[in-house]
């Protein structure tokens, strides 16, 4: 186990502890009943498998699947302990549940890339346990000793004969359901580490996989919010009485954000929506525009009696800095950016009686749960989530804000109310990653060692704004709401005064050896909401190291990749995948007219990933022809599957690398859609080779770490072409 | 009223007539998989075929397709009959998250159909108003390349059994 992941244990460990430990218990069911309807007939082992009687094998997932694929690879899990073919298990998406809670966070929520390697064996287990019930219940039935039964596709085998499942559950519902029952080892897999089409291929090439939006309840009406330009402004007054004479407007409604315009149609609504006037009340979020937060997080950066929290300190800080034969000292900048997901939010609530059903795709079925219920004044058992596919999350959807306006609309108009955000809304209603200034400082000895890192880092937390909204909705019911909101505010000065946000400084010192270490993070937070964004800390955390690594190599006069090396003797996982990507890039090997290679390394989520970039430039343009990425994550289950995260990680990072930042000016939001926030579109985009290492240990996370080397490998590749070196992101070529 | 044909079916609106297309097939028609993306053309979640063109129906006005043939991702093939697209497209897991991709198939179908034998920079310019944020693009401008080989095979089968050619030889 590299430093890494133990740093991202730490960190949700406490981020969890935060999350639920402020919060008294948990208001979901108990654990005595199973977390789907039962089926008659069917044998229920536990809340993620039944067995129907015809044969049927359904799986309840408990990850949300917007793209990462987790819907294949639990289900590869179920399907290798139950001896049954994959693409024949009925997968559904698990509704509220205590068993579904993600044994890593302590809430049912998916997120930082863990959803693999914390269900691994608890999944596993569940389906040898029901495939041993069902062995059990067999021999009894058939008369024969249980070892003469053999499990394969779906059938029990004994003695030539096949018997399918289903005739075999009447008895093992009534017999003692197996605990702790052997799991298949390594050896005998023959579902983990097939490369196979992902199970839900199909209804993605068909426009047959649902998606929140794509939610219809009987007598749907639509909604459109208007907010406020500047995030968190309260609502003076409104005057909507030309709105509500537009075509099909039904209703209008007011807010704690905002005012929603209710209508028969999407458009109807969207169109009367321009139509509502507001007045708004002027936040301090107001006084800040894009200019000001750099000079601004400079001057605290200047500022020595500033001192921040301390993130790491080993050794002897940086006490010994400057006995150092080089000592190399660089500002970098990293803006604030939008998720961007490709399916705007949405919220779809039907409401009958005092029951309320919510349909919508959520990386925290927990937390949009408990929104209905803290903002729509529901019970808590009269709140039932249907959870669809995500089209995109990166770490924005399952924060509650998408389910507080619907219910609270549903609610006032006694309507069942579909919320669609327009791209437009999505862009300026975000929770953004977080803007951050770094002054990097390290000391290396006349032979390329590093003996001392220090790093001085400036810029907004995101755990404290996520604990604004998840406590609000995950505290129990009983608590009074005005105490809930207060103590969800607690974060921010918890964050500023007394412990270093984990998430701010992750990946910024761990990778390498240095002796000395000294890592300290100064709170400075105009107020614009921030939130997990795809690797959140190690996106940006990892543009700085890396590109600061090249630095100091440059500087040391020795090579990229051999600087990397000799500064990293105790971590063989990343150092096995720099040797990989180097190989198969051909690292120093002449390459064409103008290309230059730059290389990028960086652990996260427990994996190991190393990226070499084959970029040039013509005149100012940036252009990257080729990324090939080695990545260590452990034990694979479906390699077809790391490969498209890490070509995903590796696009969503070039994206962001080319062309992202939200700016403000006098606190508004200046992005809008994809003409001013642009994506990288197929012209633009590169060759991708992804090697993945062999490996048995245990799996580690793939979906978000392909994206932190990015950044920096371009950025040390155009360095090598233009001689500029580009310490800000986005970058751009002077 | 507004009559069109709607994935080989004649249908008839009575609706605002600034009503995008895209909302008139997913809410009116209730057929999901066309998506929204942005709402101003730059995404192609929406795309449809109008008159056989790829079209960003999101900023398209229903009043606009009176007497037009428009095709959704439903029309392009079925789960048990799949376009020649579709099948690469599950062969090679092409989507991730998946929201884009009816988008991304009906910009490439209506490139195939006029162009059964694209070049890189071809399937680039026909598919460069498609986003995918998951940066699934490496693999569909190789599904795209795949099944343009099956297409083209498949006609040139058609042709060689074409029972007007044995005519014209007998």
């Amino acid at each position: 186990m590299n430093k890494t992941s133990l740093t991202r244990r730490r960190f949700l460990l406490s981020t969890g502890a935060i999350a639920t430990g402020l919060i008294v218990g948990c208001s979901t069911a108990t654990a005595k009943t199973k977390g789907y309807a039962g089926i008659a007939g069917a044998f229920e082992p536990n809340s993620f498998i039944q067995i129907t009687a015809d044969n049927q094998v359904i799986f309840y997932l408990p990850s949300s699947e917007m793209g990462q694929g987790i819907l294949d690879g639990l289900t590869t899990l179920v399907a290798e302990e139950l001896r049954v073919d994959p693409t024949a298990i009925d997968v559904r998406h698990a509704s509220l549940h205590e068993d579904y809670k993600n044994p890593e966070m302590g809430m049912q929520g998916t997120g930082g890339s863990n959803a693999t390697r914390a269900q691994f064996l608890p999944i596993r287990q569940a389906a040898a346990d029901t495939a041993a019930a069902i062995r059990n219940a067999a021999a009894r039935q058939l008369n024969q000793p249980v070892d003469t039964l053999l499990l394969a596709d779906g059938h029990v085998t004994v003695d030539g004969q096949r018997y399918g499942f289903g005739q075999f559950v009447a008895l093992a519902s009534a017999m003692p359901i197996p605990e702790n029952s052997p799991l298949r080892s390594p050896e005998q897999f023959d579902q983990i580490g097939r490369e196979r089409p992902r199970l839900d291929t199909l209804a993605k090439s068909t426009g047959t996989a649902v998606f929140g939006i794509d939610a219809e309840v009987e007598n749907l009406y639509r909604a459109v919010v208007v907010r406020s330009p500047v995030l968190g402004a309260a609502l003076q007054s409104f005057d909507a009485s030309a709105a509500l004479k537009q075509s099909g407007v039904v209703d209008v409604v007011e807010l704690r954000n905002g005012v929603a315009v209710v209508a028969q149609s999407y458009w109807q609504a969207r169109k009367a929506a321009a139509a509502v006037e507001l007045d708004w009340d002027k936040p301090e979020l107001t006084s800040w525009s894009s200019d000001d937060i750099y000079k601004r997080f400079t001057d605290t950066l200047n500022d020595k009696s500033q001192k921040g929290l301390e993130c790491c300190e080993e050794g002897e800080g940086d006490k010994l800095l400057d006995q150092a034969q080089h000592v190399v000292e660089a500002d970098y900048y990293a803006p604030y950016l939008a998720h961007a997901t490709m399916e705007p939010l949405n919220c779809t609530v039907a409401v009958e009686g005092d029951s309320c059903a919510v349909y919508l795709g959520t990386q925290s079925v927990q937390a949009s749960a408990g929104a209905a219920v803290y903002y729509g004044d529901f019970d808590a058992d009269k709140v039932k989530v249907h959870p669809a596919f995500l089209g995109g999350g990166f770490g924005r959807r399952g924060l509650g804000d998408d389910v507080a306006e619907a219910v609270v609309i549903a609610k006032k108009t006694g309507r069942n109310i579909q919320v669609v955000w327009s791209r437009e809304d999505d862009m300026s209603n975000d929770f953004y990653r977080p803007a951050a200034l770094v002054r990097m400082q390290a000391g290396v000895s006349e032979r390329g060692v590093i003996e001392t890192w220090a790093v001085r880092r400036v810029g907004p937390n995101v755990m404290d704004h996520v604990l604004d909204q998840w406590v609000d909705v995950l505290a129990p019911d009983y608590l009074n709401k005005g105490f809930v909101d207060w103590l969800s505010k607690l974060g921010r000065p918890l964050f500023k005064r007394f412990v270093a946000d984990p998430s701010s400084a992750d990946g910024i010192y761990a990778d390498y050896d240095a002796p000395n270490k000294a890592v300290r993070h100064v709170t400075q937070d105009p107020g614009l909401r921030t939130g997990f964004w795809r690797s959140v800390g190690h996106s940006s955390n990892a543009f700085f190291k890396e590109s600061f690594i090249d630095e100091l190599a440059q500087r040391a006069g020795i090579d990229e990749l051999q600087f990397r090396l000799a500064n990293m003797q105790n971590n063989p996982r990343l150092t096995k995948a720099t040797e990989m990507v180097a190989a198969k890039a051909g690292w120093g090997k002449p390459l064409p007219e103008g290309h230059f290679h730059g290389l990028a390394i960086h652990s996260s989520f427990g994996s190991a990933v190393a990226q070499i970039a084959e970029v040039s430039v013509a005149g100012t343009k940036i252009v990257v022809h080729k990324v090939t990425a080695a990545i260590d994550c452990g034990m694979v289950v479906n390699p077809g599957i790391v490969r498209d995260q890490v070509e995903g990680g590796i696009m969503y990072g070039l994206t962001a690398a080319l062309f992202g930042e939200i700016t403000l000016v006098d606190g508004v939001v200046q992005q809008s859609n994809f003409h001013n926030y642009p994506m990288l579109r197929m012209a633009d985009a590169p060759e991708v080779e992804v090697h993945i290492v062999d490996s048995q240990e245990h799996p580690e996370g793939v979906g978000e770490p392909g994206l932190p080397p990015l950044a920096p490998a371009v950025a040390n590749a155009v360095f090598k072409a233009s001689g500029q070196r580009l310490r800000h992101l986005p970058l751009r070529l002077s | 009223m507004i009559n069109f044909q709607l994935n080989n079916s004649s249908v008839e609106v009575d609706l605002e007539p600034d009503t995008p297309l895209l909302w008139v097939v997913r809410d009116h028609f209730k057929l999901k998989g066309s998506k929204f993306g942005c709402g101003m053309g730059l995404c192609g979640a929406c795309t449809m075929h109008v008159n056989g063109e790829a079209v960003r129906t999101c900023t398209l006005p229903v009043s606009a397709v009176q007497g037009a043939v428009i095709t959704s991702i439903e029309g392009l093939g079925a789960v048990d009959n799949l376009h020649p697209l579709q099948q690469v497209w599950v062969e090679q897991s092409v989507a991730q998250c998946g929201y884009c991709q009816s988008g991304q198939l009906m910009s490439a179908s209506a490139l195939l159909n006029k162009n059964p034998n694209p070049s890189d920079a071809d399937i680039e310019a026909a598919m460069n108003g498609n986003i995918c944020r998951c940066g699934t693009y490496g693999r569909i401008k190789s599904a795209i390349k795949s099944a343009a080989q099956t297409m083209r095979a498949q006609v040139s089968m058609v042709e060689t059994f074409d029972p007007a050619n044995v005519e014209v030889k007998q």
